[in-house]
Parts: structure tokens; C-alpha cells; sequence
């Protein structure tokens, strides 16, 4: 497994990998934010929580749709669903895991350069980044759902977008709302971001399980 | 089909779409009939239940507001029923009943959303607001269109089965969300006042009309799943058939190349 997850990492950050399209990505919709709706600092540091968890939303969901289809592609999938049922629900985890790594990770780090440029304060910035870091693990466990299931089809891309974000809708919600409850006095930080957390480990659990059964099922 | 000593059940038995077209085509015009008179019925009484006292004339919108919504619950509830079935028996008219019941059930969605906006406009003083209740039906909506995507998205209707019966099944962890969002979180929508522990709270005057308008409602719903899912078959046996007769021209029309080719050097 742990050999699993070094190929995976080596693959995303080589030539050709998407890691840092998806960091790229999220810094030109956040780029372009300013520009629809004016270069007004004050109105900008109080979107700017939402504005950066909608940008790192939706990069990870850019990448989401390779997770599976490059192993398909060089035919080393139908290798990994050949496995017991446990032994392929541990590597889809694992691969979750390798996909977080690889471009939610950056995301994060990204964020406090976004929130400079955004005009938030350092306690927003800071736990913008805390909510990123227990919510982007559950995109891609959630995404390792609907990336399994287009994996058989040839532009999958925009329709693993079209299923996994309603899903994906609680996960924002109490991002942001955990996001907003740091910097605004009387609403407290931790229950939402509590959920969040919980939220996280839900997908890290029903994910791989559902992710296998649909490789399973695209497979024969 | 191997295994030749388990007896076959009524369940199984439907498994045959042969059956199943026979059985449902004797049930139909009956389904058929009985929501036709339970929605003249329910209409009726719907016009001729008082009016609210505060609410006025706009509480009418409710005897099709509440039951279209429930019959969006239900509708997904059945699809998950039956993307079990897909996922567990195998059974083959799992997947068929799964997909025929996609539009229906994002079109009674789809009325639950708008009748409750056409009230929220004068009740609320807005057609729309982000409230847990409403944001999680609209997400349900959203599910019905993108289970709809996925089913486009194949051409192979064998192949769909499993990846948008796995995908229902996650989505289904939203019924509960929407069940209970009234209960959870304060919201602008009004909690439930029918199906509770204690009694439901709302005036037989009212109530009467309700529970007949949400009968009309399922036995339309399972009209249409009925007729649907016999379409549904109808038209995988038409394509299956195209499928046959296009093979046996195209191998006859290579066959004949090959043929002119050899005569032809």
C-alpha cells in the first residue's frame, strides 16, 4: 500500500500530473473574483472565506475525474479490482489518500497567499486553512465515488463534477460557516467545524466502499 | 437460471419481463382508474375545505405542495429499494423500475419547489430562501438530474445499472437530511405537522382533503412507474432488435466486400 501511494504521488507531481494544474487552477478563479466584483478591500475580506472555499471546491474537483481513468488507460485497474473485496476498498483509500496529497494539500498551502490578496486578517486566514484541511480529504473521498462510476466513460470529467457536487454542498456549508464563525465574535468555531470534521470522516468511511462496489460493477 | 432447485417465488417469477408486462398490463387500467377518481375526489374536497384563517386562500396550494413532496421522497426511497435490488438479487427489472422512476420523480420535485414558492411569495414575502428544508430539496433535484446525466451518458443500459444503483444509494443518506432539517435547524419552513409521535396538529377540515390528495398522488405514482417501466422494456427489446438486424446487414454487407474485393483483384 505504501508502495501504491508513492507511485500515485510520483505520477501526480511527474510531467503530465495534475497536482499543480489544480493550484493553478484555484488561483485564477480566485484571481478572477476582484475583477466581477470590484476591487472594493472591505467587501472582498468578507467574501473572502467563501470565495477561497468555492475555489478550492471546485479545483479538487477538476483533478477528481483522472483518479481512476489513467489506471484504466494503461490497464493497471483491472490489475486492482482483481483483488479480494478488502484489499480494493484499502486501495481506493489509499489512492484518496494519494489524490489529497498530491492537490488538496497544495490547496491549502495556497490559501494564505489567496487570503493576502483577499485583504483577510490573519485569524481568518488561519482557519480558513484548518477547515480546508479537515474538508478537502472529504472531496476526494466523496469524489473517489463519482470518478469510479464515469470511469468508463469518455468525458466523464463534467459529469463527475454534475453528481458529486451535490454532495459536496455540506461539506461548503459548514466549511464556510466554521470559516466565519473565527472571525465573528459570538458564534463559536468549533461545533461547525466539529461536523465538518465529522463530515470528513463519514466520506473517508462510505466512500472507498462505494467507490469499490462501482469499479466492481464497471468492470464486468 | 442454473440453479434449477430454488422455487420460484411470485418476486422472482416478475423477474421475466414477459410476466411482468402481462401482470402490470391486467393491473394498469385499474391503477389507472382509481387515481383518476381519487384526484377528482381530492380535488374536490381540496376546493371545498375552508379556508384558512390566516393563510386565506393560499392554504389550497398545500394539498399539492405537501403531497408532491412526499411522493419526491418516496420516489427516491423506491429508487434506493431497487438499486438494492440491483446491487444484491441482481434482480433484472431492479435497474428498469431504478431508471424509469428518474423523471418522475424529479418532476414531482420539481412541483413540490415551485407550488412552494408560488406560497412562499405571499406567506414569506419571497419566492426563495436558503433554508435547510428548501436547500436540501433542491438538492435533491439536483441528484434526479445528474442520476438522469448519468443514465445519458451510457448507451448500454446493462452497463449503467451498477454505477447509478451505487450512486443512488449515497445519495440516499439526503432523504434523512431533508426528513429531518425542520427538526435540526431553525429554519423558515414550517415543521412537520401530519406524520408526528403525538398526533397530527393540523384541522380534520383540512387534513382529510391532504391525506386523499396524497393517496391520489402515489397511485398516480405508481401509474406512471407502471407505464414507464413498461416502456422501458419495450424499448430495450426494440434496441436489442436493432441491434440483432444491424449486425446480420453489416455482417452480410462485409461478407459481400470481402467477396467483391476477391472478384474485383
Amino acid at each position: 500500500m505504501m508502495a501504491l501511494l508513492k507511485r500515485d504521488l510520483a505520477i501526480a507531481t511527474r510531467s503530465g500530473g495534475a497536482a499543480m494544474l489544480g493550484v493553478l487552477f484555484f488561483l485564477a478563479v480566485v484571481a478572477v473574483i476582484p475583477f466581477g466584483i470590484g476591487p472594493d478591500l472591505n467587501l472582498l475580506s468578507r467574501i473572502g472565506p467563501a470565495i477561497l472555499w468555492i475555489g478550492a471546491l471546485l479545483a479538487s474537483l477538476l483533478g477528481l475525474d483522472r483518479l481512476f481513468q489513467a489506471d484504466r488507460e494503461d490497464g493497471s485497474l483491472d490489475m486492482l479490482v482483481m483483488q479480494d473485496w478488502f484489499g480494493l476498498v484499502a486501495t481506493v483509500f489509499v489512492k484518496c489518500l494519494a489524490h489529497w496529497l498530491a492537490t488538496g494539500l497544495p490547496l491549502v498551502l495556497a490559501a494564505p497567499l489567496l487570503g493576502l490578496l483577499m485583504n483577510m486578517s490573519a485569524t481568518s486566514t488561519g482557519a480558513v486553512m484548518l477547515t480546508l484541511v479537515a474538508g478537502t480529504p472529504a472531496i476526494s473521498f466523496i469524489g473517489a465515488v463519482g470518478a469510479a462510476i464515469a470511469v468508463a466513460l469518455p468525458r466523464g470529467g463534467l459529469l463527475v463534477s454534475i453528481l458529486i457536487l451535490p454532495l459536496a454542498i455540506p461539506i461548503l456549508i459548514f466549511g464556510v460557516s466554521a470559516s466565519y464563525a473565527a472571525v465573528t465574535d459570538p458564534d463559536p468555531f468549533l461545533p461547525p467545524f466539529m461536523i465538518l470534521s465529522a463530515i470528513a470522516l463519514f466520506f473517508a468511511a462510505l466512500g472507498p466502499v462505494a467507490a469499490a462496489a462501482a469499479l466492481k460493477g464497471a468492470s464486468d | 437460471m442454473t440453479d434449477t432447485t430454488v422455487s420460484q417465488g411470485w418476486f422472482t417469477g416478475l423477474a421475466n419481463p414477459t410476466r411482468f408486462l402481462a401482470l402490470s398490463g391486467k393491473l394498469l387500467p385499474w391503477l389507472a382508474a382509481a387515481s383518476a377518481i381519487t384526484l377528482v375526489v381530492g380535488l374536490y374536497m381540496s376546493f371545498a375545505a375552508p379556508e384558512d384563517y390566516q393563510q386565506g386562500i393560499t392554504v389550497r396550494i398545500m394539498f399539492i405542495h405537501v403531497p408532491a413532496a412526499w411522493l419526491a421522497m418516496m420516489c427516491y426511497s423506491v429508487m434506493a429499494v431497487a438499486a438494492l435490488g440491483t446491487l444484491v438479487w441482481r434482480h433484472p427489472l431492479a435497474d428498469v423500475a431504478a431508471k424509469s422512476a428518474l423523471p418522475i420523480g424529479a418532476a414531482f420535485t420539481f412541483l413540490s419547489l415551485l407550488t412552494g414558492s408560488l406560497w412562499g411569495r405571499p406567506m414569506w414575502g419571497t419566492w426563495w430562501v436558503w433554508d435547510a428544508r428548501l436547500t436540501s430539496v433542491f438538492v435533491l433535484f439536483l441528484m434526479y438530474l445528474g442520476l438522469m446525466a448519468l443514465h445519458k451518458a451510457m448507451d448500454d443500459p446493462a452497463r449503467a445499472a451498477r454505477p447509478a444503483a451505487v450512486l443512488t444509494l449515497v445519495g440516499f443518506i439526503n432523504i434523512p437530511i431533508i426528513k429531518f432539517s425542520v427538526d435540526w435547524w431553525n429554519t423558515l419552513h414550517q415543521p412537520a405537522s401530519v406524520m408526528r409521535l403525538d398526533g397530527p396538529t393540523i384541522h380534520p377540515t383540512l387534513l382529510y382533503p391532504l391525506l386523499v390528495m396524497a393517496i391520489s398522488f402515489t397511485l398516480i405514482f405508481f401509474t406512471l412507474h407502471f407505464m414507464a417501466m413498461r416502456n422501458e422494456i419495450l424499448r430495450r427489446r426494440v434496441q436489442a432488435m436493432r441491434r440483432q438486424a444491424a449486425q446480420s446487414i453489416g455482417g452480410g454487407a462485409i461478407g459481400g466486400g470481402a467477396i467483391g474485393g476477391g472478384e474485383t483483384r
